[in-house]
C-alpha cells in the first residue's frame, strides 16, 4: 500500500515528552470509508495519536498525511477540523450553557468566521440538519434542555451528534462507552457502525466486548507504537498482546 | 423574552431618569424644591460614564471569560482624546494667551504642538480617535495575547501592567499630555461653555443615550450566534477549536469592541468632571470596574449597569459621611457580594428572568 490510496497515513510518528516516549515510532494506515479499533493499556500513547492527527501535538518526527497530499503536522487544531477530521473526546465536553439544539447549530458545518456569525440566521436547512441529526442521536425530546442537564450517557451522544453535525470524513472516538450502561453501550456501538456507512471511524476503547462487538480490525499499541494488528480473535490470540495485558 | 423585559426596562429607567433630571434642572426655577443643582446633573453623568466601562467589563469578563484588570485604560484614552480635543478649544483664553499650544507646552517652554496633536482642534477627528486609539491598542495587544495562547489570571495580570504602563507613561512631561496635571481647564465644547447648566444637561442625556445605545449593541453580541460561539469559548475553549472555530478571532472582536465601548465612556467622562489626568490609569480604577461588575452580576449586562451607580452613589456617600473607611467598605462589599450573593444583584432576580449567560458566576471564581 502507498500513501496515495489511504484517508490516513501515519509514518514513524515519534513524540516526546521531557524524555519519555508517548509515541515510538508509531506507523497507521487507515483507508476510506473504514472503522478501526485502537486498543491498548493505559500509557500506550493513544490519546497522543489523537492529539497528533488533530493538531493539538506536533510531532518530533514522522509523517502524518491525510488524503494522500495533506501534511496535518502543518496545521493548527480549527484548520484540521476544517479539512474533515472530528474528534470526540474522553470526557463528554458538550457547551454547558447552551442548548442541545445550540451545541448542534454551532457544530454544523459552515462558516465559522466571527462577522460571519455576527448576522448569522438560522435557516430552514440548518433545522432540518439539526432535526435530522437529533433523530439519530435520540435526543429530540431533549433539543431544549440546557446540554449540562443532560445525563451522561445523553451527552455522549450529544457529542456525538456534534460530530455529525460537523460532517467529518474522518471521526476519532475517544472511549465512548465509557461510564455507559449496557444497553447504551449496545446502542452506541449500533450508532458507530450506522455512521461508518458514510465516513471513516476510529474508536479507542478499553472495553474489550465493545471492540469484539464493533468486529472491526484491531490495532493494539503498546509504548507508543504498534504491538500487533488484525481482528479482535487474532490479536486476542497473539502471545505478545497476551503478555501486555496480562504480564502486569 | 423575559431577559428582553429588563433590556427595555433599563432603557427606559436610564434615558427617562436622565431626562427627568436634565428637564428639572433646566425648567425649574434655582429655588424650587424641585430644582436639580447642576453638580447633581454632572454627577450623574458621570455615573452612566462608569456604566459604560463597567459594560464594556462584563462583555468580555461575563460572557469572554477574560478578566480584565486594566479595563480603565481603554477608558483614560478615549478620555485623553477627548481632553485633547478640549485642550484646543481653550485657545487664547489659556493663561499665557497663546492660540496653538496649551498651557502647560508653553510653560515647559515647547515651540511647536508635536505631530500626534495634529488635527485634535476639529471635532469630528476627535471624535473618531475616541474610537481608534482604544480599538488599535486592543488589537494590537490582544491579537499578541490571543494568538499566543495566553489566558486566565496571567492574561489578567498583563492587562494590569497595560495600565499601569500607560499610567507611568502619561506621568511624564515629555509625553506631551500635560503629565502630572493631566489636562483641565477646559472652556467649551462645540461652541457651548463647559460650566453651563445647559451644556451639563445635554452631556447627561447624551451619556444616556450613548449608555443606551451600548446597551442594545451589547445585546445583540451575546444574542447572536457570535454570542453562543462566545460562552462556548469561554467555558471549553478547546473544544471549540476541534470544531473549527478560531478563539482567539472571536476574544479580538469582543475585546476590540469593549475597548471602544470603554473609551466612549471616557472620552463623555472628562467634559462632565472637567479633567483628565494619569490617575484614571491607576490599576485601582480598573479593579473597581470589576467590582462594580460582580456587584451587579456577571454575565447579565444590565447588572453592569446596576452595580456601577449603585456602588457609585455608595461610593459618593460614603466618602463624605466616613471618607477614610470607603476602600474597607468597598473590600468588604466585594467579600459580601461574592459569599452572599454570588449572582449579584441581578441574582435577586434570577428564576423569573430568563438566564442570559448561566454558569457565567460559576466560572467566575477560577476566571
Amino acid at each position: 500500500m502507498t500513501e496515495a490510496d489511504t484517508l490516513l497515513y501515519l509514518e514513524g510518528v515519534t513524540v516526546s515528552f521531557d524524555g519519555f516516549r508517548a509515541l515510538n515510532a508509531l506507523s497507521l494506515v487507515l483507508e476510506e470509508g473504514e472503522m478501526r479499533a485502537v486498543i491498548g493499556p493505559n500509557g500506550a500513547g493513544k490519546t497522543t495519536m489523537m492529539d497528533v492527527i488533530t493538531g493539538k501535538t506536533r510531532p518530533d518526527q514522522g509523517k502524518v498525511i491525510y488524503q494522500a497530499g495533506t501534511d496535518l503536522t502543518k496545521l493548527d487544531e480549527p484548520a484540521i477540523a476544517a479539512m474533515g477530521i472530528g474528534r470526540k473526546f474522553q470526557k463528554p465536553t458538550v457547551f454547558e450553557p447552551l442548548s442541545v439544539w445550540d451545541n448542534l447549530l454551532l457544530a454544523l458545518a459552515g462558516d465559522r468566521r466571527p462577522k460571519f456569525s455576527l448576522w448569522a440566521r438560522e435557516t430552514a436547512n440548518e433545522r432540518a440538519r439539526i432535526e435530522h441529526i437529533l433523530e439519530t442521536v435520540r435526543l429530540t425530546e431533549q433539543r431544549q434542555r440546557r446540554a449540562g442537564d443532560l445525563s451522561h450517557g445523553q451527552k455522549q451522544w450529544l457529542e456525538i451528534g456534534m460530530l455529525l453535525a460537523q460532517e467529518p470524513r474522518l471521526l476519532l472516538v475517544d472511549e465512548p462507552v465509557a461510564g455507559m450502561t449496557d444497553a447504551e453501550t449496545e446502542q452506541t456501538a449500533e450508532l458507530l457502525r450506522d455512521i461508518n456507512r458514510t465516513r471513516a471511524v476510529v474508536v479507542v476503547e478499553h472495553d474489550m466486548a465493545f471492540v469484539r462487538a464493533l468486529g472491526v480490525k484491531v490495532t493494539v499499541l503498546h509504548e507508543g507504537s504498534v504491538l500487533a494488528e488484525g481482528s479482535i480473535d487474532r490479536v486476542s490470540e497473539d502471545p505478545k498482546v497476551i503478555e501486555v495485558y496480562l504480564g502486569r | 423574552m423575559m431577559s428582553h423585559r429588563y433590556t427595555v426596562a433599563a432603557l427606559g429607567l436610564v434615558l427617562g431618569g436622565a431626562l427627568i433630571l436634565a428637564a428639572l434642572n433646566q425648567l425649574t426655577p434655582v429655588g424650587s424644591p424641585l430644582h436639580v443643582p447642576a453638580y447633581v446633573v454632572a454627577l450623574v453623568g458621570k455615573y452612566l460614564c462608569f456604566a459604560m466601562l463597567a459594560l464594556a467589563v462584563d462583555l468580555v469578563w461575563g460572557f469572554g471569560g477574560i478578566l480584565p484588570l486594566g479595563h480603565a485604560a481603554f477608558f483614560a484614552l478615549g478620555g485623553y482624546a477627548m481632553g485633547m480635543y478640549l485642550m484646543r478649544q481653550i485657545g487664547t483664553r489659556g493663561v499665557y494667551g497663546n492660540p496653538m499650544l496649551p498651557d502647560f507646552m508653553v510653560f515647559l517652554g515647547w515651540k511647536s504642538l508635536p505631530w500626534y496633536w495634529t488635527g485634535f482642534e476639529w471635532f469630528p477627528f476627535a471624535m473618531l480617535m475616541v474610537v481608534l486609539v482604544p480599538a488599535a491598542l486592543a488589537a494590537i495587544f490582544g491579537w499578541l495575547a490571543f494568538r499566543s495562547r495566553v489566558g486566565g489570571v496571567y492574561l489578567s495580570i498583563m492587562t494590569q501592567a497595560l495600565t499601569y504602563a500607560l499610567l507611568l507613561a502619561f506621568f511624564r512631561n515629555d509625553m506631551g499630555f500635560g503629565g502630572n496635571n493631566g489636562l483641565t481647564d477646559f472652556k467649551d465644547i462645540i461652541g457651548f461653555s463647559i460650566q453651563s447648566d445647559g451644556t451639563r444637561s445635554a452631556l447627561l442625556v447624551v451619556s444616556a443615550l450613548l449608555l443606551c445605545g451600548q446597551l442594545l449593541v451589547a445585546r445583540f453580541v451575546v444574542g447572536s450566534r457570535f454570542g453562543k460561539i462566545l460562552v462556548a469559548v469561554r467555558d471549553t475553549e478547546s473544544r471549540t477549536r476541534f470544531l473549527g472555530y478560531r478563539p482567539e478571532s472571536y476574544k479580538l472582536v469582543v475585546w476590540v469592541l469593549s475597548a471602544v465601548m470603554a473609551g466612549i465612556g471616557g472620552a463623555l467622562y472628562v467634559p462632565q468632571v472637567g479633567i483628565i489626568n494619569p490617575g484614571e490609569f491607576s490599576p485601582a480604577n480598573s479593579i473597581e470596574a470589576v467590582i462594580w461588575v460582580a456587584v451587579g452580576g456577571r454575565g447579565t449586562l444590565i447588572g453592569a449597569i446596576l452595580g456601577a451607580l449603585l456602588v457609585n452613589f455608595g461610593k459618593t456617600w460614603f466618602t463624605s459621611a466616613l471618607p477614610e473607611f470607603w476602600l474597607f467598605a468597598l473590600g468588604a462589599l466585594f467579600i459580601g457580594v461574592t459569599l452572599l450573593l454570588p449572582h449579584g444583584v441581578m441574582g435577586l432576580f434570577r428564576g423569573r428572568a430568563a438566564k442570559p449567560a448561566p454558569a457565567a458566576v460559576a466560572k467566575g471564581a477560577t476566571a
